[in-house]
C-alpha cells in the first residue's frame, strides 16, 4: 500500500512541475482572494482583548489566510482528479488492481504537499500585506497548524474528488459537498493561527486545544478515506 | 485446454440497460478471439466485465479461475485491459507513463526498457510528453504499458485505431508474441480483414448475446448474412435465444431497480437492432 501511495504521489507531484498549474494559476488565485477579502472589509480599528487598537484586517488575516486556502483546495482536488479521468487513468488505476488505500493516501499526500507550499505562500502574505506579527512562540503553533490542517484538509478532498470523479456536474458539485466538512477544520485552523499570530491578545497556548481538534479530524478522514476509496472508485 | 474466460447466460445492467443480455463464452488459454458486432452490441462491456470493472448481474462467469459474481476485483491484477481511452497522463513523458504503469506491478526498469523497444518507443520518443504525441505515439505507449503489465489476459477495444500501417503490423505482432507465450487476448474491431486475419476464433457479439462464428467460414458469412439479403438459420435461433433470456435480463433488471436505480423498462432488444 505504502509503495503504491508513493507512486501515486511522486506521479502527481511531477505532473504539477511539469504542468505549474499550482504556480501559475492557484497561486495567484488564492492570493486574488486573501487581497480581495480585505477590499471588502472596512479597515477600521477594533479593541483586542488587551485594550489597544488592531486594524481590522490584521484581525481577520488568519481567517482570510484559511479562507482562501479552502478555496484553493477545490481548484486542487479538481485538478487532482481531473488528470486521471482525462484519458481513463482511473479505469486503468482500477483494472491494474492498485490498492485503493495507496491511491488515496499518494492523492492525498500529493494534494498535502501542494497546499502546505500555498499557506506558507499565504501566511507570508498576510504578514506582509495585513501586518501580521507572528511571536517566535507562535512559529511552533503556525508549523503545527498548518501541517495537522493540511493533512485534514487533503484526506477530505481526496476522498470527495473520489466521490465525484465520475459524476455528472462534478464541477459544481464537490464545492457543494466538500465546503460543509470543511467546514471545523476553518474554524479550528483559524482559532489556532489566530492563537499563533497573538490576534485579539490571544496567548500562544489557547491554540493547541484547537491543534488537537484538527488532528482527530484528519486521523478520522485518513482512516475513512483508506476504507471507503476502493468502494468509491467502484461506484 | 485450460479456460480463461467461462462465461454461461452473463447479463450486465448498465444502470436499467441490459449491455450483456445472457452471454455464454468459453476461452481457451493461447488463444486471440475477435469480437465483432455492430456499435453498441456489447463488445466493449463485455470487455469491462472480463476485466472485473463491471459487475454480473445474472449468470456466472469465471475469469482465470476467479468467480466475477464472488470477487470480480481479484482477476483485475492478472488482465490488461486497452479501451478506447489510452489511460495516459499527458503530463508525463512516454517512459515516466510506462515506468509508472509497469512500477504498479513491479515489473523492473529492465522489463519496462524492454517494453518501450518492443514497441518502438526507446530513444528520442522516450523523453516526450505524451500531451505532444500523435494519436499513434500514444496508442504504442498504452500497449508498451500493457507489455510492461505482463498480462495473461489482453483485452483490447479497437487497438488498431490511430495507428499508422506499420504501427498495425507491430501491434499484431506483439499479439501473436504475447499468445504464443500463453496469454490469451480478446481484440474488439471493427477492423475485420486485419483482426480476423490474427484471430484463431471470431465471436460475434449482438444484442448482448454471443454468436459464434467458425473460424474457417468466409468473412462474408461471419456476420449472418448472404448475399441475396436472406435471413440464415443461425439467426432465426439467435431471435429464440433472445427471446429465451430475456426474462433473465429484465429479472436482472427488476433488481436493479429494487437496489433504488429505478428507471424506465426498456423495451426488449430484437437481436441486430
Amino acid at each position: 500500500m505504502l509503495k503504491i501511495a508513493r507512486l501515486v504521489a511522486l506521479k502527481d507531484l511531477r505532473i504539477e512541475a511539469r504542468s505549474r498549474v499550482l504556480l501559475n494559476q492557484v497561486l495567484p488565485f488564492a492570493l486574488i482572494v486573501l487581497v480581495l477579502f480585505a477590499f471588502a472589509i472596512d479597515n477600521v480599528g477594533v479593541v483586542n482583548q488587551q485594550g489597544s487598537n488592531q486594524a481590522i484586517t490584521t484581525y481577520v488575516a488568519p481567517g482570510l489566510v484559511w479562507l482562501a486556502t479552502m478555496f484553493s483546495l477545490l481548484i486542487v482536488v479538481q485538478r487532482a482528479f481531473a488528470i486521471e479521468s482525462g484519458d481513463g487513468a482511473l479505469d486503468a488505476l482500477r483494472v491494474a488492481g492498485v490498492d485503493p488505500a495507496g491511491i488515496f493516501l499518494g492523492k492525498a499526500a500529493a494534494i498535502a504537499a501542494q497546499l502546505v507550499g500555498l499557506e506558507i505562500v499565504l501566511s507570508l502574505g498576510a504578514i506582509i500585506f495585513y501586518d501580521a506579527h507572528l511571536r517566535l512562540g507562535g512559529v511552533v503553533l503556525l508549523v503545527t497548524t498548518l501541517i495537522v490542517a493540511t493533512f485534514g484538509l487533503a484526506a477530505v478532498g481526496t476522498l470527495y474528488g473520489g466521490l465525484t470523479a465520475g459524476a455528472k456536474g462534478r464541477e459544481t458539485l464537490l464545492p457543494l459537498l466538500l465546503l460543509p466538512v470543511v467546514a471545523p477544520v476553518l474554524l479550528g485552523a483559524t482559532r489556532a493561527s489566530e492563537a499563533a499570530f497573538g490576534t485579539g491578545g490571544m496567548a500562544v497556548t489557547e491554540g493547541w486545544p484547537w491543534v488537537g481538534l484538527l488532528a482527530v479530524f484528519a486521523a478520522a478522514f485518513i482512516a475513512v478515506g483508506a476504507v471507503a476509496f476502493g468502494p468509491l472508485l467502484d461506484d | 485446454m485450460e479456460q480463461v474466460v467461462e462465461l454461461r447466460d452473463a447479463v450486465v445492467v448498465l444502470g436499467s440497460f441490459p449491455a450483456l443480455a445472457g452471454a455464454t463464452l468459453s476461452v481457451e488459454r493461447g488463444q486471440i478471439v475477435l469480437l465483432e458486432g455492430p456499435n453498441g452490441a456489447g463488445k466493449t462491456t463485455l470487455l469491462r466485465l472480463c476485466a472485473g470493472l463491471v459487475a454480473l448481474a445474472r449468470g456466472e462467469g469465471k475469469v482465470l479461475g476467479c468467480d466475477l459474481a464472488a470477487d470480480r476485483h481479484a482477476v483485475r491484477t492478472r488482465v490488461g485491459l486497452l479501451g478506447h481511452d489510452n489511460g495516459l497522463y499527458a503530463d508525463l513523458t512516454v517512459a515516466q507513463n510506462v515506468r509508472f504503469w509497469g512500477h504498479t506491478i513491479g515489473a523492473s526498469d529492465i522489463e519496462i526498457g524492454a517494453a518501450l523497444e518492443r514497441m518502438g518507443l526507446a530513444g528520442r520518443l522516450a523523453g516526450l510528453a505524451v500531451g505532444k504525441c500523435s494519436a499513434g505515439q500514444r496508442r504504442r505507449t498504452a500497449l508498451a504499458c500493457l507489455v510492461a503489465r505482463r498480462a495473461e489476459l489482453w483485452l483490447l477495444d479497437e487497438p488498431h485505431a490511430g495507428l499508422d500501417a506499420a504501427g498495425r503490423d507491430e501491434l499484431d505482432a506483439v499479439l501473436r508474441e504475447a499468445a504464443s507465450a500463453g496469454a490469451t487476448v480478446l481484440v474488439a474491431s471493427h477492423e475485420h480483414e486485419r483482426a480476423a486475419a490474427l484471430a484463431d476464433r471470431v465471436v460475434r457479439v449482438e444484442a448482448g448475446q454471443i454468436v459464434e462464428t467458425e473460424p474457417d467460414e468466409p468473412a462474408c458469412d461471419r456476420d449472418g448474412s448472404t448475399s441475396s439479403g436472406e435471413q440464415e438459420p443461425d439467426v432465426v435461433d439467435r431471435e429464440t435465444d433472445a427471446d429465451a433470456a430475456s426474462n433473465t435480463i429484465f429479472a436482472a433488471i427488476s433488481d436493479a431497480e429494487s437496489d433504488g436505480r429505478s428507471q424506465p423498462r426498456p423495451e426488449p432488444r430484437s437481436p441486430g437492432s
